[in-house]
């Protein structure tokens, strides 16, 4: 094959001639009042209300019912999301699935107390229905005026040219079948392959009592692949996936091969790896999903509303000095097509780059709208919400590390005994004591400044504060992750991303084997 | 809309889906109801009401497969989600093992009541929900004179729902579940610790009361105030029983029939040989009247039958799907677990800890992860270290780390004190010689 990708020829390698299998996007038309041949790129804010069958008149009627009881503030958001998932296993596309939701939660909020409900069925009666039951949170004679609608003009951070409902089933079975006999010519060893694609577009609307209404439209998409190995009588897995809002162009064969490669090369790795020593010792934190760190570490633990309960370690830390000047790390909902890019936020607040740690002074808290006004503060674009479902909450969206004066190099070799830690699979964190954890899924030995055998499968844990203290070293060459991230928090998950360059944390405790 | 509306409508999207050209279909509808308040500083902090209406919906045309699920239970607009379904599931590849289960394996006698569904649910009021949170809050702030933040919170949900299978499988359910919880953060010496109690009961009658809830969270916080990491060794793990059945689910995963047939588990061609010690017996019961996670059927429509998983130590079966156990030549059971029995020994986790001269007795865990293809997993903890029969200090921010094949074969004791409010009623276990690393 060319080396000049050429869409037409790689559709063919899937041996499907079918053509205009749909999967589902044409609820959309089939379903909803829409605008019919438009493509939803270049919706406007009319296509959403009929999209959504509700008027600017309905929806301040429903506002007014949100704040009958005396609450302050009262918000909308209405979603459609439709999601598809198709499946490989066993050299078979034999599954696919997917999803539709439909509907609009109600929230009223007075102090610092929130009523929340949402209704599947958007008419006049169910909506009002429901904004009485958040309306309960209030119980006051107070009545705040509901401000006339006017559009929000929203940035975009994820340009895309197709939407997600113009690609067909039979366009994506290809980048499956190919993903998996590329992974399989890679190496013998393989014995199975899964790869699974899924894409997701949401259709979002919101308005407020504060006279915002504002639309937005939010894909995702993501390639997982993942294979086992077996050799000598052993077997080890391990995977690759790549996710972001992009489009269809994201999956071209160069993505694919090297998708397929890394999923290869993470589990072949395996079979050589041996168990670090039990203990503190230097880690090394590859450049990219190593951002991991930060989301444990000091991520969570800013999020405001731990803050203003005094529940979390970094309570009374803001304007002190937490780590060496040359580390700076911020939350950005603005790097484009990244999982957490939003064009707003979940409350109708514009997205920022917002300091966490600004030449290692701590600087900012991570803000919904119900913190913000706890602290006097501007919003800074962090409540989040899983779904209409849910009810926003300070969340993070793409978390990194900013360059620091080192080399990735001369970090290694400062390092007598110790790990590099490359690719990750989950973190936690416990925001009242700080202690955090991340599980290092691949990673190498660091002995006399040179990295020699692989490892796999440790914990590693830390307390967030004195982490940051241990921060010695900061490289220059700074990833963003590609990985499908999604941050649980009370039960909702949203999805993030995170980055950082390489980094040396002095001491850290690291899972292994006692001698 | 009731279960009665729900199985016509079932029963109308199934023959829709076979019109439309689908060889078999399954389709699952179901309602929740849910209220949730939270209260901190005497103050609602939150109320939260939601009705949830699904329809979930598998399509099998001439061997291939798709599932799909919506929230909008419109006929008409129901009519273009499954004709969509079936035309997209034509472009799948064929496989032979994708059919509905065979019939011989649905319940046949469904009768039997297994009381799911507190009537005096209808009797649970808003004041009722947010006066049980405000006493427990209180309890908790008058718990301690170094409380930072004290929330309570108290949850309720009902839920109905049916199946029905082309080849023959009606079924319906209903249920009731109540939920209480409070945490509680505490200022000690720079850090801020914060414990939670969580309680789940299908019956309100048998949730703990305000007074046990705010004393089990603050028992949990307090325990962890001056805690700190102690030096890395191999130590006896005591594991709360709380938290035993977050260890428990790790060894279903390479149970379950998919990662057999993936060559994804450890446990591949471990039927019928040891995988623990003696004192390792699962039993998997979805018949339990009361039972938090007790049902007729699964989601497949596969009759609950009671399954010894691991009996002394030797693995007695796997969880079989339907499609995975088509795969392996193996009659399914039903790919997922239910109420979880052990076999309990003869004491408690007091008289377990009188008993050891050192121990680590580990109560949360922290993150982590297990490889089910090699069984190597590492986990962080944090719990009471115990010298000589005593607590003796907090310990945090330490790892455990190992291989579940040597693990579960390090299982010395089990003690007698199932916890009563999960679906997995799991004891105090007690292991020797585990890896913790800490300084």
């Amino acid at each position: 094959m060319n080396k000049e990708f050429n869409r037409r020829d790689f559709l063919k390698t899937g041996g499907i001639a079918v053509a205009g299998g749909i999967l589902l996007p044409s609820m959309l038309t089939g379903c909803f009042s829409g605008p019919g041949a438009t493509s939803p790129l270049s919706y406007q804010l009319n296509d959403y209300l009929n999209h959504f069958g509700v008027t600017q008149k309905m929806i301040m009627d429903v506002i007014a019912e949100g704040l009958s009881r005396g609450g302050d503030y009262c918000d909308l958001y209405f979603q459609h999301n439709i999601s598809n998932t198709v499946a490989l296993e066993d050299n078979m596309v034999n599954r696919a699935f997917s999803n539709v939701s439909f509907g609009v939660g109600i929230r009223v909020i007075s102090g610092e107390q929130t009523g929340y409900s949402f209704t599947e069925d958007i008419t006049l009666n169910s909506m009002k229905s429901a904004a009485r039951t958040a309306a309960n949170i209030a119980s006051s004679s107070a009545h705040m005026k509901v401000m006339p609608l006017a559009e929000k003009q929203l940035p975009n951070y994820y340009k895309i040219n197709t939407p997600w409902e113009e690609v067909s089933i039979n366009d994506k079975i290809p980048f499956l079948q190919y993903t998996n006999d590329k992974v399989f010519s890679l190496n013998p060893a393989i014995v199975k392959t899964n790869v699974s694609f899924s894409d997701q577009t949401s259709y979002i609307l919101f308005a407020n009592s504060k006279g915002i209404i504002a639309c937005d439209y939010q894909p995702m998409s993501s390639l997982n692949t993942s294979c086992v190995a077996e050799k000598n009588g052993q077997r080890e897995q391990n995977g690759f996936g790549s996710s972001g809002r992009n489009d269809v162009s994201f999956f071209d064969q160069a993505n694919l091969d090297r998708i397929a490669k890394e999923a290869v090369e993470s589990t072949m790795i395996l079979f050589e790896a041996v168990a670090p020593r039990a203990g503190e010792m230097p880690v090394v934190l590859a450049a990219g999903s190593s951002g991991i760190l930060l989301h444990e570490a000091i991520g969570h633990g800013m999020e405001a509303d731990f803050n203003r309960r005094n529940e979390s370690i970094f309570s009374d830390k803001i304007g002190k000095k937490v780590a060496e000047s040359f580390v700076s790390i911020v939350d950005d909902g603005t790097t484009l097509n990244n999982r957490g890019a939003i064009n707003m936020d979940d409350e109708g607040n514009d997205v920022k780059q917002t300091y966490m740690v600004e030449d290692g002074i701590l600087t900012s808290y991570l803000h919904d709208r119900i913190s913000a006004k706890h602290y006097g503060v501007e919003p800074t674009g962090n409540g989040r919400r899983e779904s209409f479902r849910h009810m926003p909450l300070p969340r993070m969206r793409n978390t990194y590390m900013l360059n620091g004066p080192h080399k990735r190099e001369e970090i290694i070799e400062s390092v007598k005994y110790g790990i590099f830690a490359e690719s990750f699979t989950n973190g936690q964190v416990r925001i009242g004591p700080g202690d955090f954890t991340f599980y290092v899924k691949q990673g190498y030995l660091i002995e006399n400044g040179r990295m020699t055998r692989p490892i796999k499968d440790v914990n590693i844990i830390g307390n967030g504060p004195r982490v940051l203290q241990d921060i010695v070293m900061v490289a220059d060459d700074i990833e963003m992750s590609e990985g499908g991230w999604t941050c649980g928090k009370g039960g909702q998950g949203v999805p993030a991303s995170m980055g950082q360059p390489t980094v040396k944390v002095s001491k850290i405790t690291v899972g292994g084997v006692n001698a | 809309m009731n279960n009665k509306e729900r199985m016509e409508l079932a029963q109308w999207a199934s023959n829709f889906a076979i019109k439309k050209g689908a060889t078999e279909s399954a389709i699952a509808i179901s309602r929740s109801r849910s209220v949730q308040v939270e209260v901190r500083e005497q103050k609602l902090e939150t109320i939260r009401e939601s009705t949830e209406n699904s329809l979930s919906l598998q399509i099998y045309r001439n061997n291939k497969y798709s599932g799909h699920s919506t929230n909008n239970l419109n006929k008409r607009q129901l009519e273009t989600f499954i004709s969509e379904a079936v035309e997209a599931t034509q472009y799948l590849s064929p496989d032979e093992d994708r059919v509905l289960p065979d019939p011989s394996l649905y319940p046949v006698d469904m009768s039997k009541d297994l009381k799911l569904v507190d009537p005096g649910h209808a009797n649970v009021t808003p004041e009722f929900r947010v006066q049980t949170s405000m006493e427990t809050e209180q309890l908790l702030r008058q718990g301690h004179p170094d409380i930072l933040s004290a929330t309570a919170r108290f949850n309720d949900n009902t839920g109905e729902g049916v199946r029905v299978h082309s080849n023959g499988f009606a079924g319906e359910w209903a249920s009731t579940f109540f939920g209480t919880s409070a945490s509680v953060s505490i200022m000690d010496a720079g850090a801020r610790p914060l414990g939670s109690f969580w309680a789940g009961q299908r019956f309100l009658k048998n949730l703990p009361g305000s007074d046990e809830v705010a004393k089990r969270a603050l028992e949990i916080t307090i325990k962890q105030l001056g805690q700190e990491k102690i030096a890395s060794g191999r130590y006896t793990m005591i594991l709360d029983n709380r938290i035993a059945a977050g260890l428990l689910s790790r060894l279903f995963q390479p149970m379950s029939a998919r990662n057999i047939q993936q060559k994804n588990s450890f446990l591949d061609g471990m039927l019928g040989k040891s995988i623990g010690s003696e004192h390792l017996t699962i039993i998997d019961n979805p018949l339990i009247v009361g039972g938090m996670a007790s049902r007729h059927f699964d989601n497949e429509g596969i009759a609950s039958q009671k399954r010894t998983l691991i009996e002394k130590g030797v693995l007695n079966s796997y969880l079989i799907d339907n499609y995975y156990g088509r795969k392996l030549g193996m009659t399914p059971n039903g790919g997922s677990t239910s109420n979880i029995l052990m076999a309990y020994g003869n004491r408690n986790q007091k008289q377990i800890i009188k008993a050891q001269n050192k121990a680590i007795l580990v109560t949360s865990f922290n993150g982590g992860n297990a490889n089910s293809t090699t069984g190597d997993f590492s986990f962080g903890i944090s719990g009471q270290l115990i010298e000589n029969g005593r607590i003796v200090k907090a310990v945090n921010e330490m790892n455990i780390s190992g291989n579940f094949k040597n693990l579960w074969n390090q299982l010395i004791e089990t003690g007698n004190d199932p916890y009563p409010y999960s679906s997995a009623q799991t004891p105090t276990l007690v292991f020797s010689g585990v890896d913790f690393s800490g300084l």
